[in-house]
């Protein structure tokens, strides 16, 4: 996790708000880098672990989550992350025979179906087992990413139907936390995914949009961070809505900074 | 105008954005005007997908049609969170006439002629995430359209209102939703809240302090202003062009010719025989 969001967000591992859902978004950038700070986060806040991981294999999120303090390996084994990695389990349907659905059905039926069968799988992973459990503090949900399944043929609306089941299970009945990736499609019309988009962006209570600079590429800043609280209208309430940042990362870290402050141009 | 909202009958539609959340404003005006509350739990189960047989039948369209025929007659207002759901899981003429038929329950009587109390149908939508057409569509079916926005960490609604034979109007009413989820109207924001210069401090003059004159003196300037311009056609040089020259000293070229010139006078084409 990166300490300094962790400023941003105004929050800790130990004391971190639950039952929320979390939107990340990226445009014209690569936001994968939030994807990988709030699995190390919470799995250094002793949450227990639900990742459907779709775009990229477990090494990869192991390599870079050993930079970021964390083992998967360790974790998956102790049973404090199951982690379901999109791109093995998709040749699973079609060569290895199931008892029950497989989580990823849908890519076997050729009408656009529904995401009941990864939900199941969703809910057995994090559902409470009982006593002898190691004491995880709260559940959590994490999905990289959401516009692959308009790609591989779902409609937005089985996909906002299926984050909608994982909130109220997740969020509502566990007291855990989803957190999920969307691409933002930008420039290139793209009617599912904005429909996606838009109706995450209203189940959403935090939005973070990593965006690329408008100018194009730059070495020393990488693009440039919106954070989104939404909250219900409160007068009383000082916090500001909406925070923009601009980060450069590096190796093990990602440095946020001010507009136009970057240490590079000061 | 915000706490009179639910006095007319017929559809109201709250629409929010991802800025300006609407949620909050609906659970306020709910609570103002329910003495009552029903609340049918969609949220947790809405397609029926755990199967336990609790789920209402024919899910949330099946609920609101049996609002369509309800026995008793009292005034009832009908919350909706949110339309938008509803408008993405099915096809926008069924919830458009679903709606009418629910809002205009009160406009036709049963038989035995008892007045049927008033129907208020509140329903939050999400606006980017319909086309114009069905937003237009429900839009035509609202009697009220409250649309949420605000500025400078301030909520307000833009209510427009239609009422049968009388000119829609249109206000926009800044308000907060306390904890408690009661309404709070309030006035605009703040002007001293915007930046704006001191009076105190006099403008700097930027010419004042400088090494080279910028100024002109008066002389200076009337010279300035007596200049014609090079390009500029004005009346005596107008005059100049059409009063014939005196023969004045032309202008002279003067020519050396160089070693390898050659100065033969004669034309050059005198062999061509056109």
């Amino acid at each position: 996790m990166f300490p300094e969001l962790n400023n941003l967000l105004n929050t800790t591992p130990d004391r971190a708000e639950q039952g929320k859902l979390t939107l990340l978004c990226d445009a014209k950038t690569d936001g994968s880098f939030l994807v990988h700070h709030f699995l190390s986060f919470y799995l250094k806040a002793n949450c227990k672990v639900c990742f459907v991981a779709l775009i990229q294999s477990f090494s990869h999120y192991n390599i870079v989550g050993q930079k970021l303090g964390v083992n998967l390996t360790m974790a998956r084994e102790r049973g404090q992350l199951v982690f379901l990695e999109g791109l093995k389990s998709a040749v699973d349907v079609f060569f290895q025979p199931q008892e029950k659905p497989h989580p990823l059905q849908f890519l076997r039926e050729a009408n656009a179906g529904n995401l009941k069968p990864l939900f199941e799988f969703v809910r057995e992973a994090l559902k409470p087992v009982g006593s002898g459990e190691a004491g995880w503090t709260y559940p959590v949900l994490l999905v990289d990413d959401l516009s692959v399944l308009l790609s591989l043929g779902l409609g937005a609306v089985a996909v906002l139907d299926f984050i909608h089941y994982c909130r109220a299970t997740v969020c509502w009945e566990l007291k855990g936390n989803v957190v999920v990736l969307v691409h933002d499609s930008g420039d290139v019309e793209d009617e599912e995914n904005d429909i996606l988009l838009n109706g995450l962006s209203h189940q959403s209570h935090l939005i973070l949009r990593a965006e690329g600079l408008a100018t194009g590429f730059c070495r020393d800043v990488h693009g440039q961070l919106r954070i989104l609280w939404r909250r219900p209208s409160q007068s009383t309430s000082q916090r500001d809505q909406s925070l923009t940042y601009q980060y450069k990362i590096q190796d093990r870290s990602v440095s946020f900074f001010a507009k136009g402050m970057s240490p590079a141009v000061l | 105008m915000l706490d009179s909202l639910l006095a007319l009958g017929g559809l109201v539609l709250l629409r929010d954005s991802v800025e300006w959340e609407g949620r909050s404003l609906l659970k306020a005006l709910v609570k103002k005007s329910a003495l009552w509350l029903v609340y049918h739990d969609f949220f947790r189960d809405p397609l029926n997908w755990s199967k336990t047989g609790e789920a209402l039948p024919g899910g949330p369209l099946g609920a609101l049609r049996a609002m369509c025929n309800r026995t008793d007659l009292g005034p009832v207002t009908i919350a909706l969170d949110s339309l938008s759901w509803l408008l993405l899981h099915l096809p926008c003429t069924i919830l458009c006439q679903t709606l009418h038929t629910v809002s205009h329950q009160d406009s036709c009587p049963p038989g035995d002629g008892s007045p049927v109390g008033k129907v208020h149908v509140l329903g939050l939508l999400h606006e980017e995430l319909h086309g114009r057409g069905p937003m237009g569509a429900l839009s035509s079916l609202a009697q009220t359209e409250v649309t949420l926005g605000g500025t400078m960490g301030q909520a307000s609604a833009r209510i427009l209102c239609r009422r049968p034979r009388q000119r829609p109007t249109d206000q926009t009413q800044w308000f907060s939703i306390l904890p408690d989820f009661s309404l709070d109207l309030q006035e605009g924001p703040s002007i001293e809240s915007q930046p704006h210069s001191d009076p105190h401090i006099p403008p700097v003059d930027p010419t004042a302090h400088l090494t080279f004159n910028l100024h002109l003196s008066k002389k200076e300037r009337e010279a300035r202003d007596n200049l014609t311009l090079p390009f500029q056609f004005s009346s005596e040089k107008q005059e100049a062009l059409l009063r014939p020259r005196p023969s004045q000293a032309t202008s002279h070229i003067f020519y050396e010719p160089d070693a390898y010139d050659d100065l033969d006078q004669e034309d050059p084409d005198d062999d061509l025989d056109i």
